[in-house]
């Protein structure tokens, strides 16, 4: 069980692993809004909590597509199904690894970005502790999609095509929470706890799904 | 050989035999079909017969047209779980043939349903859009069957691309009650529900009967589509069997 998940992130953090390039992901997509909306400081700070999860959105759906397929390629998809080890939990870890090493990573080097951003540290604080709770959702609807397309040679843009949609609550209340902690008479906890729910309802029923799609495509 | 003692499935489990499937389409379409025209036809009168509503004028006949088809978007996704119900639970191709054929049509009640609110929009609330929950609830509706159709035709092999989009229609499903609840939940510009609530429609009853004929016309339209697309897609499978086989033959030297 352990040995899944470390494992996973050795493979993930050696070069051609998907985590540097991730956040290399992000840097760019950060770095494209203000070149997109013009140099406006006031205007880039208002929208610097929608930048910040528009980028870590599309940085965790990058890596997605790869999550289950370097498995399948070398049969250890085939090794895990007849592991003792329930295929669900194993799904979660995986799930889990994704997120440490792309969703962790994002949540962490936030507020370098929302500096650029000229973001106040309030918003950034409320964006690092939305992306926190956040993104994680993002690993465990993904890992659905990542399952149902994992035999496909083109997988990963009909993934994109599956998840972005599951993925739109998370984005608005994450987006919601940030923009709450900056415009007075708006609450932050509902659309952070929200956000939160969505994330925890995700863990359970995204690693099932994922499982029965990984069991039904290999037979 | 006893002939008693192989079962005669009775009743609509008889239908789960492709065969028989056909010959009751094949009987049911024709009836099926001017029924929907003919209470397409009435409901069509009667909304453009209702008087003009005292704050909307004239614009109040779009609602004849486009609740229905948000009905219908919805009702078509359900038929699409309940398929998706029956290839993961009994694995019945049957029950991927009427989830897949679900999803085109119900991917344009769901285009016609957002044109048509759009349409209504511009000049009630003065956009054409609005990104609020309602709306885009349902646009990630739309999203979501065209995400499926694109799915379904990805894997190439029937039997799993049948269960890969079972399990990708059973968690899109999630979306239907927060479409329904949506508007309940959030402040939205879009107005609750006013036909299907406690205490009663809420709609007067000149507005009412003909939206509810409207309702029952596009559900008998949506019946005969629906069954078409079925008997088209068991057509086309035949068709591929029967391709396969001449193949097979063909290179086994069995050919006549």
């Amino acid at each position: 069980m352990w040995a899944l998940l470390i494992r996973d992130l050795i493979l993930a953090f050696r070069s051609g692993g998907g985590a540097v390039t991730a956040l290399l992901f992000y840097l760019a997509v950060v770095v494209a809004m203000p070149f997109a909306v013009g140099p406006d400081t006031n205007l880039l700070a208002t929208i610097g909590g929608a930048t910040l999860w528009i980028g870590a959105l599309l940085a965790g759906l990058l890596g997605l597509d790869r999550l289950f397929q370097a498995d399948n390629e070398d049969g250890s998809l085939d090794q895990m199904m007849i592991a003792p080890i329930p295929l669900p939990a194993q799904v979660f870890l995986k799930c889990v690894t994704h997120w440490l090493t792309t969703g962790l990573p994002l949540t962490l080097i936030a507020p370098v970005f929302g500096l650029m951003l000229g973001m106040d540290s309030i918003s950034i604080g409320a964006s690092m502790a939305t992306l926190f709770v956040g993104t994680p959702a993002i690993s465990f609807i993904g890992a659905v999609g990542a399952a149902v397309t994992v035999s496909l040679p083109r997988g990963g843009l009909l993934l994109s095509v599956l998840v972005l949609p599951l993925c739109i609550p998370v984005l608005i209340f994450g987006v919601g929470a940030v923009r709450a902690s900056v415009t007075e008479p708006d609450p932050f906890l509902p659309p952070f706890l929200l956000v939160t729910a969505i994330s925890l309802f995700f863990s359970i029923l995204g690693p099932f799904a994922a499982a029965q799609a990984l069991r039904y495509g290999s037979d | 050989m006893t002939t008693d003692a192989v079962k005669q499935p009775r009743g609509l489990m008889a239908l789960a035999n492709p065969t028989r499937f056909l010959a009751f389409v094949q009987i049911v379409l024709p009836y099926l079909s001017l029924t929907a025209l003919a209470l397409l036809a009435v409901g069509l009168w009667m909304a453009f017969s209702v008087p003009d509503d005292y704050q909307q004028g004239r614009t109040v006949r779009i609602m004849f047209v486009h609740v229905p088809s948000v009905w219908m978007a919805m009702s078509a996704y359900m038929v699409m779980v309940s398929g998706a119900l029956g290839v993961l639970v009994w694995r019945h191709p049957l029950a991927d043939v009427a989830a897949r054929a679900a999803a085109p049509i119900g991917a344009a009640f769901t285009f016609l349903g957002l044109a048509t609110g759009s349409i209504w929009g511009r000049p009630m609330w003065g956009t054409w859009w609005e990104w609020d929950a309602r709306l885009t609830s349902f646009l990630v509706l739309l999203i979501i069957y065209l995400g499926l159709i694109a799915l379904w035709h990805a894997i190439e092999e029937p039997a799993k691309s049948a269960r890969m989009a079972a399990v990708v229609v059973m968690v899109g499903a999630l979306n239907i009650p927060i479409i329904r609840f949506s508007v309940e939940w959030f402040t939205t510009l879009h107005q609750g529900p006013s036909v299907v609530r406690s205490g009663g429609p809420a709609l007067a009853p000149e507005f009412l009967y003909p939206l509810l004929v409207m309702g029952l016309a596009f559900l008998l339209v949506f019946l005969t589509l629906h069954l078409m697309a079925m008997r088209n897609e068991i057509l086309r499978r035949q068709i591929r069997t029967l391709q396969r086989k001449a193949a097979r033959d063909h290179r086994t030297g069995n050919s006549k």
